[in-house]
């Protein structure tokens, strides 16, 4: 009994040395996921960024990661854990795992943390949020060439600046190919639920819509889109596999160069709190392949992503009216990037009441 | 061939104390095999899951925090169960604690006092209190299913909650996100002790175990709830009542999942959500049943169900593998922990039958 605790206790001993030891060596990068790595959307799109990111950094950094974190108490110890286990520089990936990463990162002065989407940063926290709606715009525009009946339906999640942004855009883009184009908005309110999504978009295509887009994590919509023969746009990554006669293309999230760029800064001590807001120029997102749809549609989409990554085209420029009518942006202004972070109004056309 | 769980005669002490013990090995054992299949080092492994958390401050305080509200549930629930009276419900209760508590901080919040915590707890406590009394009331005086109604009230309440946060109590600024305002400090449930993070919610779960211990152990009510639930109709013998029993049961295990609800909201949260909690009412249920409806049993189960939940989190950090293998892990540990228990008290008897002449007798 005696030889069996020792040799217990000495293995207790030689891993805990070993895991010491191995990070000492190289700088540990962690990520915090809200869904699971393989959700086929917005996690997944986080996942391969970090596994592109151990790739090209693969002598000097490991990375680590915890999937499937509920927002709220459970996230504060997840992130708490990571910050204890030796992680130089944590990046938590979900909008709400604000209040957390806030929090355990006043705790851990020394620990550098990234939040996603946010708006709340610190000496040790900086925030990074990618430019979706420019995507969204170059779906407006493909939705509207392709729609028979002039209506497409949005799946949304939580009626956030961010969300809203995106509704905005797509039905500006779309209006710039069809004046009368409508939109239609169903409130999900969850980034991640299967049966919910499919649910919302069952009942939008029941509601007439034949052009379906999403803003929520899932490729249950596409899924629907599918059974139902309608064209659809993916989110957050490539979802070709979901509907490959159905996908028209797919704002596809490519963190990777992102976190490659600001891990190394994190390595060479050059880290400093930003609050990063890249777009399609900057390859933080990308285009998944125009599909599902004639060639002068698609020579339209990619000539409208050339002008949005050159900076010819903005598109949040006038003249723009609010949903109640009044002006916003007079003809060939453009918003400022502070609304657009606190966009709180749907523009004309929407049909929905944006809930308050 | 047919299984029968068969009754023991009588039940082997020696048996029931060795039980959790057995049913740990035999995780150990078939745990181990998967994280080889899968090819971690299972030692590695098991220590991270078993052991890893224990050894930290920090990571007591988690598991402080995770097994409060299931222990204050269960504790509650078990005088329920051993009364025979079944309320699923917990999870409704937890809510509508939760919000009774949270009108204080929420609506009222320009009110500071030192009374505000106090009555955010009692608060909390009627409002699980009132949300059982409705199944109780149902049980009591139109003989309904208990396990029915308490359960269907457990989506009127997370609704209800959902349409708070979005609607009336919404955040004015919070970005349009669905949650309340944050609790002013003052309406925050503090720590324990300075070290961590770990609130009083913890401590309420304790002594409401040892309460209901003691009152189940050495008083008159105690002995009652046995006798009724082992037999009514003994019960009334006795001069008991069952209706008063229901009221009391279901009212005494309501305001507990209800303090457990504002306890964990103004502890832990801070705020309302549309969900602020992953299903603590229902895995109470496991818990009192894990700790075989003893208080004091319900307070390692508890413990034992969180350092799950921390330790399946320490492997995958420690391991590099999805949780869902962890998931797999929790299931082994619940399904041979119960199975042994089980098997404590039944024997199983495998029954032959010469199938030529069961079908005979069919036809005839």
């Amino acid at each position: 009994m005696k030889k069996l605790l020792l040799a217990l206790a000495t293995t207790a001993a030689v891993i805990g040395f070993s895991a010491a030891a191995s990070a000492a060596d190289k700088a540990k990068i962690c990520f915090v996921y809200v869904g699971s790595k393989t959700d086929g959307g917005w996690t997944q799109a986080h996942d391969i960024g970090r596994q592109e990111l151990e790739k090209a950094l693969a002598d000097k950094i490991e990375t680590q990661f915890l999937e499937n974190v509920p927002e709220g108490p459970d996230a504060e110890r997840a992130i708490e854990r990571l910050a204890r286990s030796g992680c130089g520089l944590i990046f938590t990936t979900s909008f709400g795992f604000m209040d957390a990463t806030v929090k355990i990162a006043a705790k851990f002065p020394d620990v550098k943390f990234e939040h996603a989407t946010g708006y709340k940063s610190g000496p040790n926290l900086a925030t990074y949020n990618s430019r979706f709606y420019e995507g969204r715009y170059i779906q407006g525009q493909i939705a509207a060439k392709m729609s028979q009946k002039g209506v497409a339906g949005y799946i949304a999640s939580f009626p956030i600046p961010e969300v809203v942004m995106g509704i905005n855009s797509f039905l500006i883009g779309a209006r710039s190919v069809n004046p009368e184009f409508k939109l239609k908005v169903v409130w999900a309110n969850t980034w991640f639920d299967p049966g919910k999504e499919a649910d919302a978009a069952k009942a939008l295509i029941d509601q007439g819509v034949d052009i379906l887009t999403q803003h929520t994590d899932t490729t249950a919509p596409m899924q629907v889109a599918a059974e139902r023969g309608i064209k659809a746009f993916g989110q957050a990554s490539d979802m070709i596999k979901a509907g490959p006669e159905t996908q028209l293309t797919a704002i596809v999230d490519t963190w990777g160069a992102y976190y490659i760029k600001r891990t190394q800064a994190f390595i060479d001590g050059k880290w400093e709190t930003t609050s990063s807001w890249d777009g399609l120029k900057d390859g933080i997102l990308t285009m998944a392949p125009y599909t599902n749809m004639p060639d002068d549609v698609k020579a339209m989409a990619e000539e409208t992503q050339k002008k949005i990554e050159s900076g010819e085209l903005k598109p949040f420029t006038g003249p723009l009216k609010k949903q109640d009518g009044s002006e916003w942006l007079a003809a060939g202004a453009s918003s400022d990037d502070g609304t657009l972070l606190g966009m709180n109004f749907y523009v004309e056309g929407v049909d929905d009441k944006l809930p308050q | 061939m047919r299984i029968e769980l068969e009754r023991r005669p009588d039940v082997s002490r020696l048996f029931s104390i060795l039980s959790p013990v057995i049913a740990l090995a035999l995780t150990i054992f078939f745990g181990g095999i998967m994280f080889m299949m899968l090819g971690k080092d299972p030692i590695l492994a098991l220590y991270s899951f078993f052991i890893e958390p224990l050894m930290e401050v920090w990571s007591l305080h988690e598991l402080a925090i995770k097994a409060a509200p299931l222990i204050l549930i269960a504790v509650g629930l078990s005088v329920c169960y051993r009364s025979n009276n079944w309320n699923i419900g917990a999870e409704g209760q937890f809510i509508m604690g939760a919000i009774a508590g949270s009108i204080l901080p929420v609506v009222f919040y320009d009110w500071q006092s030192p009374l505000v915590l106090p009555l955010m707890m009692i608060l909390g406590m009627l409002g699980g209190a009132l949300f059982a009394a409705i199944p109780a009331f149902l049980k009591a005086h139109m003989n309904t299913n208990e396990i029915l109604t308490s359960l269907m009230l457990v989506y009127v309440a997370q609704l209800f909650l959902d349409w708070l946060v979005r609607g009336p109590w919404r955040n004015p600024g919070g970005m349009n996100f669905p949650e309340t305002r944050t609790f002013d400090p003052i309406a925050v449930l503090p720590e324990m002790v300075a070290s961590g993070r770990a609130h009083w919610g913890f401590g309420f779960a304790i002594i409401a175990a040892v309460l209901i211990w003691f009152m189940m152990r050495y008083t008159l009510k105690g002995f009652e709830i046995t006798v009724l639930g082992q037999s009514a109709r003994a019960g009334r013998f006795a001069g008991f009542s069952s209706r008063k029993m229901i009221w009391f049961s279901m009212l005494l295990s309501g305001a507990l999942a209800g303090l457990a609800g504002i306890a964990e909201v103004s502890g832990a949260i801070q705020q309302l959500r549309p969900v602020i909690s992953p299903g603590y009412g229902f895995t109470a249920i496991i818990v009192a049943f894990l700790g075989r409806l003893n208080p004091l049993g319900i307070v390692v189960a508890g413990l034992v169900l969180a350092l799950t939940y921390l330790g399946g989190e320490a492997v995958q950090v420690s391991m590099q593998i999805s949780d869902k293998p962890i998931r797999v892990f929790q299931g082994l540990l619940l399904f041979f922990v119960l199975s042994c228990d089980t098997l404590i008290h039944y024997k199983i008897r495998m029954m032959w039958y010469d199938l030529s002449e069961t079908a005979g007798k069919g036809a005839r």
